[in-house]
């Protein structure tokens, strides 16, 4: 056939084949038997170069002859899918428009051929009632059909076996495979061991914590800030002082490791006084607040009440030598403990006690001698001079721990060679050193000064014997020295003071002039135990003696203004500070006499005695500078303390500030007269005449108007 | 220093009319006692809150200001507490002996 033939020649021709049989086979008029020829010809003429040279062309009889024109004349031929048969003009009737309308598109399908097969589908359902109908039969067939599709795969081992006993059982779920080229092949990869690993950390350490957040809380946190920012500061301009700091840090170091009951002392102080107040409550409120009512009834006398009792285990035996309250702490005060008698010398004590704890003292200080004289600091509290029964002196710092003093005199620096028997301090002088002065048997009146770590001293005074200075017949004096037993300072001329010896006599001194004397009061028969300034007047004082004697004096006159016998030995005198006329004395009966000279000049208002044991001699009295109360020292070493009834506490009725001063003046002035006419029978000595005595006082002048 | 301390505490402890002292810490636990174990548990536990109530209360009034002891007065006897920054001291006295 031509067709097979043109089939296994180039594709160009088999294409044109298959063309040629399409005009055939679609019926399309256009295509005529003519255009075979030229189909042949041009396409053959196309490629029948190579192959078909040498053929000739054979024209069949009835072929239309054309002229080379109409040969060459190219006919487009056009496929197109139209169906020929398919009618053109289909017109509908559209009620829409109520017209007949042509169909826009036309159905250009020609079906050429159909057949109905009975072939079903292997699962639809009709197959599968016929399957079950027929039965085995059917299976076996379909086994065979798959193992010839079997074998056309590649041996794929078991798997496949598997594969056909899977496909038998589930026929229905065969999966789709390549029939050429499928290997079932699977492979699992390992499963990792699975572990359980857990990791616990400990949980961190817990702690509840609770606080209050209130003022005063806050109030300390900015107190602290501030310290430290002050700290910081000192530090920066304290830099060379490095050395000083870190022996400091030692100290504290030091002290928080030592035992924690340390920290517990300032409380079991407080507690201490608490108890103490308890005990002795009444004491207490009666300091306060008693005042003795019967003083209204009795015209001018007052009385004592006796407060607390002081007394200290240690300083059995010992007589209290020396009291002193101090000026800032008005509850505290001093006491000296020793011994005048000559023959009993041994150990002293310093002693300071306070109003609030009787029962124990605030600090204790053994001395190796017996102290005879002290005296506070009145601008600082804390300095302590001392005099002693071997002619030392020394200076204690309260604010130290140690029981040593901070100064001590020495023989090399000039102590005195006798009891020393009266200390005072003295204001700073110009290098701002503090310094006190100190009178002794031994006459010399000495000015000591703390320098740094020594006491420098001076002597001021050299008290001799005979009061002006004077040179015996024999050109040499004698040097005798008059024994100084007390002393006492202006209170408002700095430089003027007094001294009181052991032969009687008052000597007005001058801190300028070192061998002379302003003046010279024959004042005594005995030692003058006490002389004292008065606090107010600036002209008057008064001295005290074992004569049984206590004068007043005028500085100006010679001679003593008021005289006062007391019967017994009076160990010390005192000026209140409240009044200027009233001052009280001890004596060694064991009495304690309070005058008033505004109220009565001629005896005590109150004369009381004290101690309970009659052979107790009183050796020292002192005024409390605020509270109206007296200590009171006696030889055994207990202070009594006793308060002072209204009547011994009464005021002038003017003013304060502006009376006082004059209100003894003008009793001065007033009893000048009196005692112009006295003064006689006073020069003869020492013996208590009788017109003298309290007792006939007033009688006295009642004659002598 | 410790000494003196002591001597203190005893002279406190000896004291006419006192029953029994005291020392607290700061966290309220007694170091120190003259009483027995159970009545001191009592007193310091007891007393150490009040005593942190009482010197909360001054002190939030005027934090300048600060407690320096507190008096307990009841019919048989006097409770005493002084308290510090570091430790607390209570005593029990009977005042009118």
């Amino acid at each position: 056939m031509p067709v097979t033939h043109k089939t296994l020649v180039k594709s160009k021709q088999g294409s044109n084949a298959q063309s040629q049989q399409k005009p055939l086979a679609a019926k399309t008029a256009k295509v005529v038997s003519k255009k075979k020829d030229e189909d042949d010809g041009t396409e053959i003429g196309e490629g029948g170069d190579e192959w078909m040279h040498g053929k000739t062309l054979i024209k069949p009889p009835d072929q239309l002859d054309l002229t080379e024109a109409e040969l060459k004349e190219e006919f487009t031929r056009i496929l197109t899918a139209n169906n020929p048969h398919a009618p053109q003009n289909i017109v509908r009737y559209s009620f829409k428009e109520r017209s007949y309308k042509p169909i826009s598109s036309v159905d250009q399908l020609a079906v050429h051929f159909f057949l109905e097969g009975n072939l079903l589908h292997r699962d639809s359902d009709e197959a599968r009632r016929q399957k079950a109908k027929q039965g085995l039969p059917d299976e076996k067939a379909t086994v065979v059909t798959e193992t010839e599709d079997e074998k056309l795969e590649t041996p794929g081992g078991g798997e496949d076996g598997a594969h056909s006993v899977d496909s038998k059982t589930g026929k229905k779920e065969q999966k789709l495979t390549n029939q050429f080229n499928f290997s079932e092949r699977a492979s699992q990869t390992l499963n990792n061991p699975l572990r359980e690993r857990g990791c616990q950390t400990e949980p961190p350490p817990r702690a509840s914590f609770s606080a209050t957040a209130n003022q005063w809380e806050i109030y300390d946190v900015y107190l602290e800030e501030m310290q430290k920012q002050e700290k910081n500061k000192e530090k920066a301009k304290a830099v060379p002082k490095k050395e000083d700091d870190k022996g400091k840090k030692k100290l504290t170091l030091v002290e928080t490791q030592s035992d924690d009951l340390t920290k517990v002392a300032k409380v079991a102080k407080i507690i201490e006084r608490m108890v103490n107040q308890n005990t002795f409550d009444d004491i207490a409120q009666d300091f306060r607040y008693f005042e003795d009512a019967s003083d209204e009834f009795r015209e001018q006398e007052g009385t004592l009440l006796p407060l607390w009792k002081f007394q200290y285990d240690q300083a059995k035996r010992l007589s209290v030598t020396a009291l002193c309250w101090n000026q800032s702490y008005k509850d505290l005060f001093a006491v000296g403990l020793g011994s005048y008698d000559f023959t009993k010398q041994g150990r002293g004590m310093l002693v300071f006690y306070s109003l609030k704890n009787s029962t124990y003292p605030e600090y204790n200080y053994p001395t190796t001698s017996g102290i005879l004289c002290l005296d506070i600091h009145p601008d600082r509290p804390y300095l302590v001079a001392v005099g002693f029964y071997d002619g030392c002196v020394a200076v204690y710092n309260l604010k130290e721990e140690r029981p040593e003093p901070v100064y001590k005199s020495s023989s090399k620096s000039g102590k005195h060679t006798d009891p020393v028997w009266q200390v005072r301090w003295q204001k700073d002088d110009m290098d701002n050193h503090q310094n006190f002065f100190s009178v002794s048997s031994d006459g010399r009146v000495v000015s000591w000064t703390l320098v740094k770590s020594e006491l420098v001293f001076t002597d001021i005074i050299k008290l001799s014997l005979v009061g002006a200075v004077s040179e015996g017949p024999e050109g040499v004096p004698p040097p005798t020295m008059a024994c100084g037993t007390s002393f006492d300072f202006h209170k408002q001329i700095n430089y003027l003071f007094l001294v009181g010896t052991e032969e009687g006599k008052i000597h007005k001194c001058s801190k300028a002039y070192s061998s002379q004397f302003l003046e010279t009061y024959d004042a005594h028969n005995m030692a003058v135990d006490a002389v004292k300034w008065n606090q107010f007047h600036p002209k008057v004082f008064i001295s005290c003696s074992s004569d049984w004697t206590v004068k007043i004096w005028d500085h100006t006159i010679r001679t003593p203004v008021f005289i006062f016998d007391l019967n017994a030995a009076v160990g010390d005198v005192a000026w209140s500070p409240y009044s200027s006329t009233v001052f009280a004395a001890v004596t060694a009966d064991g009495k304690v006499h309070v005058f008033d000279l505004g109220i009565n000049k001629y005896e005590a208002i109150c004369q009381q005695p004290v101690v309970a044991k009659k052979k107790t001699k009183l050796t020292h009295i002192e005024f409390n500078p605020v509270y109206p109360i007296i200590i009171v020292g006696d030889d055994r070493g207990y202070v009594t303390s006793l308060k002072l009834s209204p009547n011994l506490r009464s005021k002038p009725k003017e003013k304060k500030g502006q009376e006082l001063p004059r209100g003894p003046e003008v009793e001065i002035a007033k009893m000048e007269k009196l005692l112009s006419l006295l003064r006689e029978p006073e020069n003869s000595k020492g013996r208590t005449e009788s017109w003298c005595q309290t007792d006939y006082g007033p009688q006295a002048l009642d004659f002598r108007r | 220093m410790c000494a003196e301390v002591e001597e203190t505490l005893k002279r406190i402890q000896t004291h006419k009319g006192v029953i029994g002292t005291i020392v607290v810490n700061a966290e309220g636990i007694p170091i120190r006692t003259t009483l027995d174990n159970s009545t001191t548990v009592q007193y310091a536990g007891l007393l150490h809150q009040l005593t942190m109530k009482a010197r909360s209360t001054v002190r939030d009034i005027d934090p300048q200001n600060d407690l320096t002891f507190l008096r307990i007065r009841s019919k048989k006897h006097e409770i005493m507490v002084a308290p510090d920054k570091e430790y607390m001291l209570i005593v029990i006295q009977n005042p009118s002996e």
